[in-house]
């Protein structure tokens, strides 16, 4: 049992962050506690002042709209904070829609496709085509484009407020995971990781790996949704970059010690 | 054979290259069109404050912080089957219309600018710190279909007048004669549109099975008679002409506007 815990330790912190937040913002809407009101769009803290999705912020300005200071200020604060910190852990630490890509993950291995070639070939890289399409299509077409059909967010919302059809974009997802594509939506089409990708290149939090330790064992690779991101396993000591988003999953299997988490050093 | 090799890889890199921004023109055409057809909801009522439809759908960021700030469970962001862009917040008058509360806190609750206090003339009362005018909020008009008004039968109803928070100014009941009976009277519920909010409280009082009097959004419910058509009673619009006969006394010759070739392009 404690084995167990010890080997999900960081699972387990993470499924506490994601579903606790959750908690925070339903027990606004149906008990009234309104420590975070809203939605991760933008959240109010303590009813003090507001988070709010730079994404979004960004999508409204290539719509045309400059926000009013309250969701620009919370816009910047969310920045900062991945930026300059957390990196990329918005994403398995926070997005609800990581528990529906998990457990499309999870259903994958149950139905032994895990390994199997994907149905169609689609680019790592596309998500950051999507990303720029989008401010390109919020801009010509006057609104968000990515907000109106965004997936996390539908799901989201319908967590907190009660879900109507929503539920078939979560299916969607979760269907396109398990049958079309391994890790097809966060790891290949969804903007909004895309985003959190390209501001947190020198974000201080990374998970780092040791050469010296590793006995190649490729657990790391197996539970990684970003198995490109481990390119340096066994070959090189030094931090995991790009589109890692710091799930520590790695960190977990690893039997060796050879990954964990650290703090990136601007001078190397 | 070695320049044959180079060029043969540039014509595949320039290929691939092509591919690559036809596929994002495709995403961005189909995107942009699914963009566009989801903003034309315009049988959507926002709630008091909000911008004009256009600005506001640009401007909202579906937080939800409307939705929770609204006492009375009035307002609901939109799911993906409601007939409005999906996280909006809007209401439907006939299951809970917007009570119209005097201190509006579903605006001062947006963190981005989409309800804004702005566009509602200050409540005069009030010197410290001036709140919006509810009573002036324009969210949509009141429409009757005389065809299934109980009181346009000469029944006597008036649900509606009664309902209406500006009981008397929104909507007054015209006395008239009863031709059918020749003995009764009619007592007649309109609406005027200068005092209407668009609250829908005579929506949701209306006794027919499907309500005879319901709240359209004004930009649908409103027509425009066009500028050409000037009040000669009033002077004000009488001026208008004025300046129209002035203008006019610019254009000249038929051919001359022919031979003016950039005016035909213009707008003027």
């Amino acid at each position: 049992m404690i084995e167990y815990f010890k080997n999900n330790r960081y699972l387990i912190l993470r499924r506490t962050t994601q579903a606790g937040l959750l908690l925070l913002f339903s027990g606004t809407q149906w008990w009234g506690w309104k420590l975070l009101t809203g939605t991760y769009s933008s959240a109010r803290v303590f009813e003090l002042f507001y988070l709010s999705d730079p994404h979004a912020v960004l999508q409204a300005m290539a719509a045309g709209f400059v926000m009013s200071s309250d969701a620009l200020i919370g816009a910047l604060i969310i920045l900062a904070f991945y930026a300059l910190l957390a990196g990329r852990s918005f994403c398995s630490w926070v997005c609800p829609l990581n528990m529906v890509t998990d457990l499309a993950k999870w259903t994958r291995g149950k139905l032994k496709l895990s390994g199997h070639e994907n149905l169609i070939k689609i680019n790592r890289k596309t998500r950051y085509w999507v990303l720029g399409i989008g401010l390109v299509v919020s801009w010509f077409a006057g609104i968000a484009a990515f907000e109106i059909i965004n997936p996390i967010t539908i799901f989201h919302r319908g967590i907190i407020f009660g879900i109507g059809l929503g539920w078939m974009a979560v299916a969607a997802v979760f269907l396109f995971d398990v049958l079309v594509v391994e890790h097809g939506w966060c790891g290949h089409l969804c903007p909004l990781g895309a985003f959190y990708t390209i501001i947190s290149r020198f974000a201080l939090v990374k998970v780092s790996h040791d050469t010296e330790k590793c006995t190649l064992c490729m657990k790391c690779k197996d539970v990684c949704h970003e198995e490109q991101v481990l390119f340096l396993i066994g070959e090189d000591s030094g931090y995991i970059r790009g589109a890692c988003s710091i799930c520590a999953r790695c960190i977990e299997v690893c039997d060796d010690d050879a990954l964990k988490f650290s703090v990136f050093n601007y001078k190397t | 054979m070695a320049d044959k090799g180079v060029k043969n890889g540039r014509r595949k890199a320039l290929k691939l290259m092509f591919r690559d921004i036809g596929l994002a023109g495709l995403g961005g055409i189909v995107w942009g069109a699914t963009a566009t057809k989801l903003k034309a909801s315009e049988l959507t009522l926002r709630p008091p404050g909000a911008l004009l439809e256009e600005d506001f759908l640009k401007a909202c960021i579906r937080c939800g912080n409307c939705v929770e700030a609204c006492p009375y469970d009035t307002l609901k962001l939109a799911d993906i089957d409601d007939h409005a862009s999906a996280g909006s917040p809007f209401f439907i008058p006939r299951t809970t219309p917007c009570y119209m509360c005097p201190d509006v806190p579903c605006i001062p609750a947006c963190p981005s600018g989409a309800l804004d206090a702005a566009t509602i003339p200050k409540e005069e009362s009030h010197e410290k710190k001036a709140i919006p005018d509810v009573e002036k909020a324009r969210m949509g008009i009141a429409v009757i279909d005389q065809e299934s008004c109980l009181a346009y039968w000469g029944i006597q109803c008036d649900a509606c007048y009664r309902a209406c928070p500006l009981m008397g100014e929104a909507i007054t009941l015209e006395m008239k004669r009863n031709e059918r009976t020749g003995k009764h009277a009619l007592l007649e519920p309109v609406v005027h549109r200068d005092v209407c909010t668009g609250c829908g409280m005579c929506e949701h009082a209306c006794v027919t099975e499907k309500a005879a009097i319901f709240v359209l959004p004004r930009a649908v419910a409103t027509g425009m008679v066009g500028k050409h058509y000037i009040k000669g009673w009033e002077r004000e619009d009488e001026r208008r002409l004025k300046e129209l006969k002035d203008k006019k006394e610019k254009t000249s010759k038929p051919e001359d506007i022919l031979n003016n070739w950039e005016s035909l392009f213009g707008d003027d």
